[in-house]
């Protein structure tokens, strides 16, 4: 055996050293391997990169099947600045069509982290957007020459009619409450804002894919996970089919140019809409694209409202439409028989001559009532209803019957159309007077104008034409709803259930009888489109406070087996025969016969050039 | 040689196979995992391609092998003869390297022959350990005298110092590790231990700079507390009496506990200038001591005393003008004061992530997401052990440090069963080396030290640090191999 080295009791030190700092570094490694989960969460969310494949929006398309609204697919120029090398800039400016100065702004534009906060030289950048399909090609072709270009395909909407924009609504780039509301949004994603595209986002917006790549501590794709193995296919958004007939939309889009107001078609027996004008209106081609701010501004500021829909979030007094109402619970109530004769002269005579008539027989029944326009026999129906001490114990619980009826006849509250800003109209209750009058000794006379459509209620011209489709159908009504069809699923069951409105069958038919002989003799004589059509309306002369009297017309056809009802509303259009009636009389031409017959094109000519800008929108804006 | 017999036998003696076995299973390991490391996900290449870095590193494996073949037929003889003309060779070429090297990375350490490219400072590592093996291996060699540890010292720090001025700071931390075989050869305990303690002082001084108590910083407060009891622990060895240790800490515990109980009269206390007090007391009763006793021991630890308050005072003056900014930043980010997973903590966040992200088991071989990705900077250098540890897991990665450690162990045994002090000697400086890189680059790579650029032995990529290596493990298996003969 060798001598022992001198120290050599110093080898034992030195290995223990090395023992212990193996251990510790093992337990170390246990640490960070075993006992932290947390590390492999990292390595994910650091090396998997999802990328969101985007599903087609669902298509729109009108009752005939008529393509409204689809998809086109533009292109951004992606940079990748890393990557490029050997570029020849002018041909490249070339092929993209703009100078060398706009390269430069462009180019600047992409790399100032302030506008553009994501910027990475090794990541694809947005350089240019929107490329038209020529553009497209062209750089497609020249793609070789440049290295570090990528192109980048999106989808835009695009409309195949410059009409209904308030009713397709438009998409935009979702807001930071949406995103917090809904996980399913991220930053930049495109949603419906307003009109179909809104309510019906769920349906077109589809299904979000994922494709998840590897990607290096760069950013750049190195390829894909398990070739693919966990990726998830969009699922394209679903079409809809709407009830509008695009046709008729856009002839009452032209009938209503320069005027302000409204038109709603339904169809009684489905509650689809038919047409719904609201004007102005705008070309739903103006909110897409590169030009979005620009006109969205311009349509914001533009005194008018374009971007109110009025047929939904309009209110108005619904003026001598609402007798119609009211002779039907008069009926229902047993306050009035068809037989039973009120008298007028010029005026309700209780309240001395107020609210006025005009010239007409004297005393009369519903029928006639409902043709002439009597104010004064629904004033008094009202007034006999109320004070009706036998059937109800006050004013305050006949008022909340006679509500109860509005209500079930559509108005006070939103119908539920698949539109956003649905306005709910006003229907008073007892309390709401209670509440004016700071007592509840009021009674029938105080408030005899909601008689006739006026004073405290208001209505949408939805709501109008809905009362339309209800007496249609003597007694009942289906939710009005623009979407007929959602393309592999059904409609909503609120579409599809009747809604009863408490008044029976047999009531309707003076009613009708009178709303025929409005149109064959009364005050809507202007929307007889006899002997092809039946027609039943009632004309309608709403004082507001906004300026001249509003012009409606609420009408429905034909009398058996009413195929269509409509309601007219043009703002400060004067007398419901002035403007109203003969609108309505050209849609009904233009619903039952395809167009419009010779012998009414003068008529035609005349309302399309009728100009009729209400004082009230422009009154406040500064001179010119 | 052949024709001299006894030599003829010599060579027949048998080289150390469990060494061998591990050398070779490290470096196809290394090899593999080079491999891995470069892996491209996109265009797969193959395990033998050339022009990718495990082809390379196929061809410096290849020449390794050649070395450590070669070097087990040259004579023993011939490396204790020449170990002082390798020495001066070595220096020559790193004053070379200094002179004629340009920029690489930051670093001027690479000398360009042709088509080959080397670090002189990673061959300098056998060339100090064969000097060192020489000096020490002089008949009645002391190390404690003067000169002979002037000598030593200055053979170690020579090289360090021009590898520093290549800006190699992390290869000459390598050679300072030499400090280990001049301990098993004698330097006294209480040397590493004033250098542990000053390691101790500025770690704690820079952490806890940020909050005051009184006069002194938290982290000088506790250190200076450190320096006296270290001090009467000093004294303690010294003079092989505990009660010298109580004794000494008698006059400062009275200043700290009037201070205490002064405390609790709610006068306000500065505790660090009680801290000085104490610490003056305790030099100053050192003094007396000394003046009384006329002992040796007691100047010591009073130096010691002294030169550790001043050390610590200066250490952190040092830290912010004499460190670079990103070793700084380094230091910050290892002692848990910054949290900067972009910039320097990068580095060790993403290995940490990736070793991590390997669980128990591992992700299979080339199956790890991180290191594929680059997300790891250096990942077929000096971060490759991030590659085992997400490849292989918690199984994989353990096994290659229990694979060292037997290989560390089996070379300190071989080393101690040397017959000559040179054979001793040098394989305690082979062992330094190696203990020293697994050491730094494990510690590293697992965030427990500092980030200093050094490789893993046999299995980060290069040329220069594999030959190295083997050169420097081969000379060490030939001079065991002559041992085993008689």
């Amino acid at each position: 055996m060798i001598k022992r080295s001198p120290f050599s009791s110093r080898q034992f030190i030195i290995s223990l050293v090395v023992v212990v700092i193996t251990a510790i570094y093992i337990a170390r490694l246990f640490d960070l391997q075993v006992l932290n989960p947390q590390y492999r969460e990292y390595a994910e969310s650091n090396a998997f990169f999802r990328r969101t494949l985007y599903p087609a929006r669902g298509a729109i398309y009108d009752r005939n099947g008529e393509l409204l609204v689809y998809n086109r697919p533009t292109y951004d120029v992606m940079m990748v600045v890393r990557e490029m090398s050997e570029f020849d800039t002018l041909d490249f400016c070339r092929t993209l069509n703009i100078d060398l100065e706009r390269f430069h702004a462009l180019d600047a534009e992409m790399k100032d982290r302030r506008r553009n906060p994501g910027y990475s030289s090794y990541t694809p950048q947005l350089f240019m957007s929107q490329l038209d399909v020529e553009e497209y090609g062209l750089l497609q072709e020249k793609l070789y020459k440049f290295p570090g270009i990528y192109i980048r395909s999106r989808t835009e909407r695009q409309y195949n009619y410059p009409n209904m924009g308030l009713i397709l609504g438009y998409v935009a780039e979702v807001d930071q409450n949406t995103i917090a509301a809904d996980p399913y949004y991220v930053r930049k994603d495109y949603v419906g804002k307003s009109g179909i595209e809104l309510s019906h986002e769920i349906d077109l917006r589809g299904e979000k894919g994922v494709e998840i790549l590897l990607r290096d501590a760069h950013g750049r794709i190195q390829g894909r996970y398990e070739e693919g193995a966990h990726d998830k296919a969009p699922v394209s958004g679903k079409d809809l089919i709407l009830g509008i007939d695009i046709d008729l939309q856009a002839y009452g889009e032209l009938l209503m140019h320069n005027k302000v107001g409204s038109i709603v078609m339904i169809e009684p027996a489905t509650g689809e809409v038919l047409c719904m004008v609201s004007t102005p209106t705008y070309d739903p081609a103006l909110l897409t694209g590169k030009q979005f701010g620009a006109n969205y501004l311009t349509l914001e500021r533009n005194p008018y409202k374009p971007l109110l829909n009025r047929a939904v979030a309009g209110t108005y007094p619904p003026g001598s439409t609402f007798k119609l109402t009211q002779g039907l619970v008069f009926l229902q109530e047993g306050i009035i028989t068809p037989q039973t004769k009120y008298s007028c002269h010029g005026g309700y005579p209780p309240l001395g001559g107020r609210p006025g008539c005009h010239a007409h027989y004297s005393p009369l029944a519903l029928q006639y009532a409902v043709s002439t326009s009597c104010n004064s026999f629904f004033c008094y129906g009202l007034n006999h209803m109320l004070s009706n001490r036998k059937k109800y114990t006050s004013v305050a619980s006949a008022l909340d019957v006679w509500r109860d009826y509005m209500v079930n006849m559509g108005f006070g509250y939103r119908l539920g159309v698949d539109l956003p800003s649905e306005n709910r109209g006003f229907i008073p209750n007892s309390k709401f007077y209670t509440n004016v009058y700071k007592t509840d000794r009021w009674n029938a006379h105080y408030i005899i104008s909601i008689a006739i459509g006026q004073g405290e209620v208001l209505s949408t011209p939805l709501q109008i034409a809905n009362l339309g489709a209800l007496i249609a159908n003597r007694g009942y009504y289906f939710t009005p709803h623009v979407v007929r069809e959602r393309k592999g699923e059904p409609l909503e069951t609120k579409y599809t259930q009747r809604h009863e409105s408490g008044v029976d069958k047999e009531h309707f038919e003076p009613v009708i009888a009178g709303m025929a002989d409005a149109v064959s003799q009364g005050t809507a004589w202007g929307a007889n489109l006899a002997p092809d059509v039946e027609v039943c309306g009632k004309t309608g002369t709403s004082q507001n406070p906004h300026g001249d009297d509003h012009s409606l017309f609420l009408g429905f056809a034909p009398r058996d087996n009413p195929r269509v009802a409509i309601a007219v509303l043009v703002e400060n259009g004067r007398w419901g025969a002035t403007n109203a009636v003969p609108i309505a009389r050209l849609m009904l031409q233009k619903f039952f016969h395809g167009e419009v017959p010779e012998s009414d094109k003068w008529l035609e000519t005349m309302i399309i050039e009728r100009q009729i800008l209400p004082y009230f929108y422009t009154r406040n804006l500064p001179a010119n | 040689m052949m024709y001299k017999g006894e030599n003829v036998k010599e060579e027949q003696g048998k080289v150390d196979k469990l060494i061998v076995f591990l050398y070779l299973l490290f470096v196809v390991l290394g090899w593999l995992n080079i491999y891995a490391a470069s892996f491209n996900l996109e265009n797969a290449t193959g395990l033998f391609d050339l022009s990718t870095r495990a082809g390379s590193q196929l061809i410096w494996i290849g020449t390794s092998l050649l070395i450590a073949f070669a070097l087990l037929k040259i004579d023993v003889s011939f490396y204790e003869t020449y170990a002082f003309l390798f020495y001066l060779v070595g220096i020559g070429l790193l004053v070379l390297t200094l002179i004629v090297a340009e920029e690489i990375n930051g670093s001027r350490s690479w000398l360009i022959l042709g088509p080959v490219h080397f670090q002189s400072a990673e061959f300098m590592k056998f060339i100090i350990a064969l000097a060192l093996a020489r000096v020490f291996s002089q008949y009645g060699f002391k190390l404690m005298e003067t000169k002979n540890f002037l000598l030593v010292s200055a053979i170690i720090l020579l090289p360090a110092l021009l590898v520093i001025l290549q800006k190699e700071t992390g290869t000459a931390l390598v050679y300072l590790s030499f400090i280990l075989v001049m301990y098993r050869e004698g330097l006294p305990g209480r040397i590493l231990f004033m250098g542990l303690a000053a390691i101790l002082y500025f770690i704690l001084g820079i952490r806890f700079s940020e909050n005051q108590l009184g006069m002194l910083s938290v982290g000088e407060l506790i250190s200076v507390i450190l320096i006296i009891l270290f001090s009467a622990a000093l004294l303690w060895s010294y003079l092989k009496r505990y009660q010298a240790f109580f004794r000494l800490l008698l006059l400062p515990g009275a200043v700290f506990l009037t201070a205490f109980a002064a405390s609790l009269f709610s006068v306000s206390i500065d505790w660090g200038l009680t801290a000085l007090i104490a610490l003056g007391v305790t030099g100053l009763y050192l003094l007396f001591l000394f003046v009384k006793h006329r002992k040796r021991t007691y100047l010591f630890t009073l130096l010691f005393l002294v030169g550790s308050f001043a050390f610590l005072e200066s250490s952190e003056y040092v830290f912010l003008n004499m460190l670079q900014p990103h070793q700084q930043m380094r230091i910050e980010v290892l002692l848990g004061m910054e949290q900067d997973l972009s910039g320097a903590g990068y580095h060790v966040g993403q290995s940490k992530i990736a070793i991590g992200s390997g669980g128990l088991t591992g992700k299979g071989f080339l199956n790890g997401t991180q290191t594929k990705l680059k997300y790891v900077p250096e990942q077929d250098t000096d971060f490759i052990f991030c590659t085992i540890g997400e490849e292989h897991g918690f199984i994989g990665s353990s096994l290659i440090l229990i694979l060292f450690t037997l290989f560390v162990l089996r070379i300190l045994r071989l080393a101690e069963r040397q017959p000559s002090v040179f054979g001793r000697v040098y394989g305690y400086g082979v062992a330094s080396v190696f203990m020293f890189h697994l050491l730094i680059n494990i510690g590293m790579v697992i965030g427990i030290m500092p980030v200093i650029g050094i490789p893993l032995p046999f299995f980060s990529y290069g040329g220069s640090s594999l030959w190295g290596f083997t050169i420097l493990l081969f000379i060490f298996l030939r001079i065991d191999m002559a041992s085993r003969r008689r």
